[in-house]
C-alpha cells in the first residue's frame, strides 16, 4: 500500500496542490479519499520536491483539506480484453451496465505511444457508408481520421448512426467493432445512441464510453483517450477493423480551455490553450494501419462548431490534423433535406487512394468531379439569380441551376435506413448528369461516356 | 557544481534540474532511463532542460548526467534515403529496436556504424587542407556523389590518407599534428556552418508547376513561404516541390504534421523516378519526421535537424531544397515550451524571440561559395498554417518579412477545385527581375513578355469581374467579353495543374512556354478577328479553344498542340472569311 498524505495545501478549480511528498512521477495516477469515504482519481500535471499539482478527474467538490491523497506509482491504464465487446462503462472506465469487471488480459497506458510513422500503411481500403454524399464524392477509408462538422440541432448522430450500421469494407465479411465514446453529451443524446445499438445488435460489437453532460468537465479529458486504447487493443491485438465514435469533440475542448484556465496558463486564441493543436492531434493521430497487422482504427467523430463558424478554433484545428472533414449544413437542413452534407467544403483527402477501377469503379474519379464542378456552378447561379432573375439566364445557365436542385433532391437526399451501394451512387450520379448537355461534361473522359453514360448505355443494349 | 545533478521539476516536456554544471544548449540524459534534453535556460545552480522523449513516471530526484556536447546531427554517407525524427533519430532502427510504436529510452545514430562505404581519397599526403576542403568521395546512391569535407574548423597537412572500404567511424585521414579525420562528422545544429561567401541567387528552381515556374519563381538559393487554411494545398505543393524541383538533394522535413503524409511520401518516393536521372527520388531525399503526436521538443528540433543536412550537402557544391511542413507547427513548438517555462508572451502568446528564430532559420538558406570553393545553394520553402486561414496571423507576417517569394494559398479556390490553390492577385516572387536574363537565354526571349501579357489579362479579369457581377457578362462589350475568355483559359489551361494526373503533374518548361503561347496566340487571333468584324459568339464557339482546354494532358504534346495550331490558323482565317 503507497503512502498517504494528508498534506493539501490548495484546491483550486479542478486542482489540488499537494507538499511534502516524497518524489511523485509525473503524469502518476492519484487516488483521493475524502472524508466521508468516498475516492476520487486525478493525475500528476506538474511534480516536484516542494509541491505536487494533481487535477481531478470527478471534480474537486466535496474535497477539503483533510482528504488523503495516494500516488499509486503508475500512470493510468486501461484494463483490456476482448470481453469489452458489449460493454457500457463510464468516462472514467467504470462498468455502468451492472455487469462483473472485465478480468483484464492487459492494462494498457490510455496516452499510447504514437505511431511510427514507419511503420504505418498508407490507408487506401475504401468503406463504403452506404451514403452518396460520402461514398461518392469524399470517400471514407480504412485508417483514416474523417470528422463530421455539425452544428448545434443538426442531425449529426443520425448520420453518425447511420453510418455505424452500414459501413463495410466490400468483397469482405469483416465487420466493423465500434467503439462510442460520448463526451458531454445529454444523457437524451446518449440514450438515443444506446437504443439504436440494441435495436440494431451492434451493442454486442461495441464498447461504450459514456460521460455526459452533468459528468465532471475533467473527465472528459480521459474518456477519449481510454476509447481509443480500447480501439487501438481490439484492432492491433486482435484483428478487428475498429471505427471510432467520439462526440462531442467540441466539448473536450471545452473541458481542455476550462483545465488551462485553471492553470492559469496564458491562452491561446479565444481563451483556448496554446498546446490544443498538440492534445487534439494526440487523439485524431491514433487512427491508422500498420503494416503487418490485420487490423485498423477509422476515425469518424462528431464536432459541433460553434455559431457554424469553421474558422472557429475548434473546426479549425481539428480540419489541421484530421483527413478532410464532412460539412453539415443548415441551409440543406432547413429544406428537410437527410442528410443534409453540402458536398462544396467537404472533402476527403485520402479519396483518391481508395478509389478507382481496382477499388470502385474506373469512372468514380471522374463523376465525381463532374458532378462537383456542375453543383458549385448550380449553386453559383442561384446566387446571380437573386440578382438579374431567372430570365436573364442563358439556356445553358438554366440546365446548371437545375441541376444543383435535382442534385440536392436525388444524389444528397436519402433515407436513413437506405443504404446505397457505390453502383447505385454512381448510377444517380450518372442520371443526373445525363440532364445536363454532353458537351458540358468536359471533367469526364469520353470513353467513360460513351460506357456509362445513360444515353449511350441506352443505345448499346438495343 | 558537478557532472550529475538531479531532477528538481518535471511539467511536460520541460524539466528542472538542480546541482548540475551546464552550459545553453548542453544535452543532457534525464533520469534512470538516460531520456536525452538540452539546456535551454540557466538560472541558479538550476537548469531548464527541454526534453525529445515523453516525460510521464519522471520523478523528482532521479539523476541527470551532462554529455557537455551540443545537440548535434552526424553527417556523412548513409543520410540520402534516411527517414529520421526530429532529432536524427532513423525511424526503422527505432521501429526495430522499440516496434511499431515510437516509446522511449532508446537512442540511435543518425548514420549506421555497420556500413561500409568505398572511399575515394582526392588528396595526398603532403597535402594542406583547410576546413571544408574535399579530401575523397564516396558514391552514397547511385547518382550522388558525397565528398567528404574536412570538418570546418581543422586544418593542417596530411600525413597519411586511405583508400578503401571503411565505416563512418573509422579514421581515413591523419594530420601531421596528429589529427585524425573519419568519413562522419559532427555539426551542432543550432549554429550555421560556414560559408566563404554568400553570392546572389540568380538561377531558377525549375519546379515543373506552371503557376510557380511562370508566374512567381522562385530563385535557386532563395526563400518562399506558401501559407494557407487547412486543405488549400501546402503539402501537396510542397511534395510536388520534392518531386519535381530540378535540385539535387531534397530535404524534406514533416514538422508536427500528419503520420499518414509520411508514410505516402515512404511509399511513393522509392516509385517515381527523377525526371533529370531516371532514378528512384528516394536517392536524393532525406525525410525528417516528427509528426504531430511525437514529442513537442523534438518537433521544434526538428527543423534544424533539416537545415543543418542541407547545409551539409551544400558545403559540398550541391543544389539543395529544403521543404518545412509546417513551419506553423514548429512555432507552435517554440510557443508550448516557451510557456511552460513561464516567459513573458510576446504576440498571441508566442515568445518575444519568435521573429529573431524565424529570420535565423531563413538566413540559412542562399546561394553560396562554399568553403571548397564550389558554389551550392539552400533553398527553402516553409508551410505556413495560418488559424482561421487569418494571414495577418504573427507567423505569416513574420515570415513574410523574411522571404522573398510568397505563395497565397486561397481556401475560396481549393474549394472550387481550382489547384494548384495559389491565388495568382496576391502571390508575388521578388525574383522575377533577377530571372528575366535567364529565361531569354535558356527559355525564349519571348518569355518575359509572355507572362506579363498573361500577368496583366488576368488583372484586368478581376476588375471586369466586378462589373460582371453586377450587370451579367452579355453587358459588356464584346472585346471585354474576349479578354474575360483569355484570362478563363489562362487560368483553367494553363495555371490548373493536377498533381495526381500522370502526365501533367510535370510540366517541363518548353512545354510550359508553348501552351501559354499558344493560348495567348489563340486571343490575339481572336481579338484581330473581332476587330475585323466577326461576331464574338461565333468566336467562342472556336473548337481550337476547347482542344487547348485538354492538350496538357496529352502524351505527345508537341504533336498534339502542332495540329491545334495548325486548325487555328485555318478556323480564324474562315472567321475572317465571314
Ligand atoms: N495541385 C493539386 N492537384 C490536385 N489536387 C490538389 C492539389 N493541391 C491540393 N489538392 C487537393 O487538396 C487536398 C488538400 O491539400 P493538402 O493536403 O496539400 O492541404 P494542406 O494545405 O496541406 O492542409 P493542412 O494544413 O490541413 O495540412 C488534397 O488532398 C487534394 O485533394
Ligand atoms: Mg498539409
Amino acid at each position: 500500500m503507497t503512502k498517504e498524505y494528508k498534506t493539501i495545501n490548495q484546491i483550486a478549480g479542478p486542482l489540488i496542490f499537494v507538499e511534502k511528498t516524497e518524489p511523485v512521477g509525473y503524469n502518476e495516477l492519484v487516488n483521493i479519499t475524502l472524508p466521508d469515504g468516498t475516492t476520487k482519481r486525478g493525475q500528476v500535471l506538474d511534480t516536484s520536491n516542494d509541491i505536487v499539482v494533481v487535477q481531478v478527474f470527478e471534480g474537486t467538490g466535496g474535497l477539503n483539506r483533510e482528504c488523503g491523497v495516494r500516488f499509486t506509482g503508475e500512470t493510468i491504464k486501461l484494463p483490456v480484453s476482448k470481453d469489452l465487446l458489449g460493454r457500457i462503462l463510464s468516462g472514467a472506465g467504470e462498468p455502468l451496465d451492472g455487469g462483473p469487471r472485465i478480468v483484464p488480459e492487459d492494462r494498457l497506458e490510455i496516452t499510447g505511444a504514437a505511431i511510427n510513422p514507419y511503420a504505418r500503411l498508407p490507408p487506401k481500403d475504401f468503406i463504403q457508408t452506404g451514403i452518396s454524399t460520402i461514398d461518392g464524392m469524399n470517400t471514407l477509408v480504412r485508417g483514416q481520421k474523417l470528422p463530421i462538422f455539425s452544428g448545434s440541432g443538426l442531425p449529426h448522430n443520425e448520420i453518425a448512426l447511420q453510418i455505424a450500421r452500414q459501413a463495410k469494407v466490400r468483397g469482405s465479411n469483416e465487420p466493423f467493432a465500434v467503439v462510442f465514446a460520448a463526451m458531454g453529451i445529454t444523457n437524451e443524446e446518449a440514450q438515443y445512441f444506446m437504443r439504436d445499438f440494441e435495436r440494431t445488435g451492434a451493442l454486442e460489437r461495441a464498447v461504450v464510453f459514456l460521460n455526459l453532460a452533468d459528468d465532471p468537465a475533467v473527465e472528459r479529458l480521459i474518456t477519449p483517450r481510454l476509447a481509443l486504447t480500447a480501439a487501438e487493443y481490439l484492432a492491433y491485438e486482435h484483428d478487428m477493423h475498429v471505427l471510432v465514435i467520439l462526440t462531442d469533440i467540441t466539448n473536450y475542448c471545452e473541458a481542455l480551455r476550462q483545465m488551462g484556465a485553471a492553470r492559469e496558463e496564458v491562452p491561446g486564441r479565444r481563451g483556448y490553450p496554446g498546446y490544443m493543436y498538440t492534445d487534439l492531434a494526440s487523439l485524431y493521430e491514433r487512427a491508422g494501419v500498420i503494416k503487418g497487422r490485420k487490423g485498423s482504427v477509422t476515425q469518424f467523430s462528431i464536432l459541433s462548431m460553434p455559431g457554424d463558424d469553421i474558422t472557429h478554433p475548434i473546426p479549425d484545428l481539428s480540419g489541421y490534423i484530421t483527413e478532410g472533414q464532412i460539412v453539415i449544413s443548415r441551409e440543406l437542413h432547413r429544406k428537410g433535406i437527410y442528410p443534409p452534407v453540402n458536398v462544396l467544403p467537404s472533402l476527403s483527402r485520402l479519396m483518391n487512394s481508395g478509389i478507382g477501377a481496382t477499388r470502385t469503379r474506373e469512372d468514380h474519379k471522374a463523376v465525381s468531379d463532374q458532378l462537383y464542378a456542375a453543383y458549385a456552378e448550380g449553386k453559383d447561379l442561384r446566387g446571380l439569380v437573386a440578382i438579374v432573375g431567372k430570365d436573364a439566364l442563358s439556356d445553358r445557365d438554366r440546365k446548371f441551376l437545375e441541376f444543383a436542385d435535382m442534385f440536392e433532391d436525388k444524389f444528397v437526399r436519402q433515407g436513413d435506413d437506405e443504404n446505397r451501394d457505390i453502383e447505385t451512387t454512381l448510377s444517380i450520379g450518372w442520371d443526373l448528369l445525363a440532364e445536363l448537355p454532353e458537351a458540358q461534361l468536359t471533367r469526364i473522359d469520353n470513353k467513360y461516356i460513351q460506357k456509362y453514360h445513360p444515353a449511350h448505355k441506352a443505345q448499346k443494349q438495343e | 557544481m558537478k557532472n550529475k545533478g538531479e531532477i528538481y521539476r518535471i511539467s511536460g516536456p520541460v524539466v528542472i534540474i538542480s546541482g548540475l554544471n551546464t552550459k545553453m544548449y548542453d544535452v543532457v540524459k534525464v533520469g534512470t532511463e538516460g531520456l536525452m534534453g538540452e539546456v535551454i535556460g540557466i538560472e541558479g545552480d538550476k537548469s531548464t532542460v527541454q526534453v525529445y522523449e515523453e516525460t510521464s513516471g519522471l520523478k523528482p530526484g532521479e539523476p541527470v548526467e551532462n554529455t557537455g556536447m551540443s545537440l548535434s546531427v552526424e553527417l556523412g554517407p548513409g543520410l540520402l534515403e534516411s527517414i529520421y525524427d526530429g532529432i536524427q533519430r532513423p525511424l526503422p532502427v527505432l521501429k526495430e529496436s522499440m516496434g511499431d510504436f515510437i516509446k522511449r529510452g532508446v537512442s540511435a545514430n543518425g548514420l549506421s556504424r555497420e556500413k561500409e562505404w568505398d572511399f575515394v581519397p582526392t588528396v595526398k599526403k603532403g597535402d594542406k587542407i583547410n576546413g571544408g576542403d574535399i579530401i575523397g568521395t564516396v558514391q552514397e546512391t547511385q547518382n550522388i556523389e558525397q565528398r567528404i569535407l574536412v570538418p570546418p574548423n581543422v586544418s593542417g597537412t596530411i600525413k597519411e590518407i586511405m583508400k578503401g572500404k571503411f565505416k563512418v567511424d573509422a579514421v581515413i585521414c591523419t594530420l601531421t599534428d596528429g589529427k585524425e579525420l573519419m568519413m562522419m562528422q559532427k555539426w551542432p545544429v543550432r549554429k550555421p556552418r560556414p560559408v566563404s561567401k554568400k553570392l546572389t541567387p540568380s538561377t531558377p528552381l525549375i519546379t515543373g508547376q506552371r503557376i510557380l515556374d511562370g508566374l512567381f519563381p522562385i530563385a535557386k538559393g532563395g526563400t518562399a513561404a506558401i501559407p494557407g487554411p487547412f486543405g488549400s494545398g501546402k503539402t501537396v505543393t510542397q511534395q510536388q516541390l520534392a518531386k519535381w524541383s530540378d535540385t539535387e538533394i531534397v530535404v524534406y522535413i514533416g514538422c508536427g504534421e500528419r503520420g499518414n503524409e509520411m508514410a505516402d511520401v515512404l511509399y511513393e518516393f522509392p516509385e517515381i523516378k527523377d525526371p533529370k536521372t531516371g532514378r528512384p527520388l528516394m536517392e536524393r531525399t532525406v525525410l525528417i519526421a516528427n509528426t504531430s503526436n511525437m514529442p513537442v521538443a523534438a518537433r521544434e528540433a526538428s527543423v534544424y535537424t533539416g537545415i543543418t543536412i542541407a547545409e551539409y550537402y551544400r558545403d559540398m557544391g550541391y543544389d539543395v531544397s529544403l521543404m518545412a511542413d509546417s513551419t506553423s507547427r514548429w512555432a507552435e513548438a517554440m510557443r508550448e515550451i516557451s510557456s511552460r517555462l513561464e516567459e513573458m508572451p510576446g504576440e498571441e502568446g508566442y515568445p518575444a524571440y519568435l521573429a529573431a528564430r524565424l529570420s535565423e532559420f531563413y538566413e540559412r538558406a542562399g546561394k553560396v561559395k562554399a568553403l571548397c570553393g564550389k558554389e551550392g545553394s539552400i533553398t527553402v520553402i516553409g508551410a505556413v498554417s495560418p488559424p482561421g486561414g487569418d494571414f495577418s496571423e504573427p507567423i505569416t507576417q513574420n515570415t513574410l518579412r523574411i522571404v522573398k517569394v510568397f505563395w497565397a494559398l486561397d481556401a475560396k479556390l481549393a474549394q472550387r477545385r481550382h489547384f494548384p490553390s495559389i491565388n495568382w492577385l496576391n502571390s508575388y516572387s521578388l525574383y522575377t527581375k533577377a530571372l528575366g536574363p535567364w529565361y531569354d537565354e535558356h527559355v525564349s526571349p519571348d518569355w518575359v513578355k509572355l507572362r506579363n501579357d498573361a500577368m496583366e489579362l488576368l488583372q484586368k479579369e478581376s476588375e471586369l469581374q466586378e462589373i460582371v457581377q453586377l450587370v451579367g457578362s452579355d453587358a459588356l462589350p464584346e472585346d471585354q467579353q474576349l479578354t474575360l475568355e483569355i484570362a478563363r483559359m489562362i487560368r483553367e489551361y494553363f495555371l490548373q495543374q493536377n498533381a495526381y494526373h500522370e502526365v501533367d503533374t510535370y510540366c517541363p518548361m518548353e512545354k510550359q512556354f508553348k501552351l501559354m503561347k499558344a493560348i495567348m496566340s489563340w486571343g490575339d487571333k481572336a481579338q484581330n478577328a473581332l476587330e475585323g468584324g466577326a461576331a464574338v459568339e461565333d468566336i467562342m464557339k472556336s473548337k481550337t479553344k476547347d482542344d487547348l482546354a485538354k492538350v496538357k494532358y496529352e502524351k505527345e504534346f508537341d504533336t498534339a498542340l502542332g495540329v491545334i495550331l495548325k486548325s487555328m490558323d485555318e478556323e480564324f482565317a474562315k472567321l475572317r472569311g465571314k
